[in-house]
């Protein structure tokens, strides 16, 4: 029962992946083609909302459902792995015109290809941990 | 009920994803999508292999859910709440990718010459799906995360390595765009 909540946020999420059509390969060129303002926009309004949220977050004004403390794990820090990490997904993020929440909504949408990218995006992560410590990070 | 069936503006979207994030914390998790990916590796049997996936995979459970919610959702979005598939795109963009190999910009969702079944059964374009997801999945455990992961959740909590990432993310998505792309179809 406890993973229902899960559940229908992912569905929310699917929907709005859907509807503000961030599913589309089109809207991903177009954002990098500085053409539209519609990703810029989605992620922007998000970024601002959600640093509200952190602030909430951090001055404990929000705690969980179950009254915990939200503590957001730092993320990791390291010059070569953000820089070269996020230049390779970006590549594939324009490529593919999908990141890996989109990629997921595709297959609900019915595009079959799409278990393609996935089952690539998997093998890349499999990639990364076998070959991690010889990488710069 | 028009204003579901209509594409959903950025100002629309964009709080949304939000409160997804809001709510995911709240449940005493995180936003993070990318991170399933090493999680069927655990799954699949990597840890046999790489000790890097050695992992409880069923303490991520919830995530797995939530990815399968994302695809409920998107089945949802589909069938029901989308009488129409066409994208609305700038003329400017339709001409660029008529220029580059790609027709009908925007009749769909998605362009035929990546993602239809035929291409999908070439050698060529199978291996560009391939790679193309070869590259996210590495990138994003590289950098540590993807899109929500950095731009988002990152973002918002104002930190230096995902403003590093998202540069990346940008840096590879131009030259992909700008660069690669047009040599491709």
């Amino acid at each position: 029962m406890k993973y229902i909540k899960f559940f229908l946020v992912g569905i929310l999420f699917g929907i709005v992946m859907s509807k503000a059509e961030i599913i589309s390969w089109y809207r991903i060129y177009e954002m990098f083609k500085f053409q539209s303002f519609h990703m810029y926009g989605i992620i922007g309004s998000a970024v601002l909302i959600g640093m509200i949220s952190m602030l909430l977050f951090r001055k404990k004004v929000v705690k969980t459902f179950e009254g915990q403390e939200i503590h957001v794990t730092p993320k990791k820090k390291g010059l070569y792995r953000n820089l070269l990490g996020g230049i390779l997904f970006g590549l594939g993020w324009a490529l593919a015109g999908a990141c890996p929440g989109p990629m997921f909504v595709l297959i609900g949408k019915g595009v079959v290809s799409i278990l393609v990218v996935i089952f690539g995006a998997t093998l890349g992560a499999f990639l990364y941990g076998t070959y991690k410590d010889k990488l710069p990070h | 009920m028009d204003f579901i069936s209509q594409p959903w503006a950025w100002y629309v979207a964009g709080p949304i994803i939000a409160f997804i994030m809001f709510l995911l914390y709240y449940f005493g998790e995180r936003f993070g999508v990318s991170s399933n990916l090493e999680t069927f590796c655990s799954i699949g049997g990597a840890g046999r292999f790489v000790d890097y996936f050695k992992i409880d995979w069923k303490q991520n459970s919830w995530n797995l859910i939530f990815v399968a919610g994302a695809i409920a959702g998107g089945f949802i979005a589909s069938q029901w709440l989308s009488p129409s598939d066409v994208v609305t795109l700038n003329p400017q963009t339709v001409q660029d990718l008529a220029d580059i190999g790609i027709q009908n910009a925007g009749s769909t969702y998605l362009p035929d010459e990546i993602f239809s079944i035929d291409t999908m059964l070439t050698l060529k374009g199978f291996f560009i799906l391939l790679i193309a997801g070869i590259m996210v999945g590495f990138g994003a455990r590289w950098a540590g995360g993807c899109t929500s992961g950095h731009a988002i959740v990152g973002l918002s909590n104002l930190e230096l390595p995902s403003l590093i990432s998202v540069i990346g993310f940008f840096i590879g998505g131009l030259v992909m765009t700008w660069l690669i792309l047009p040599l491709l179809f």
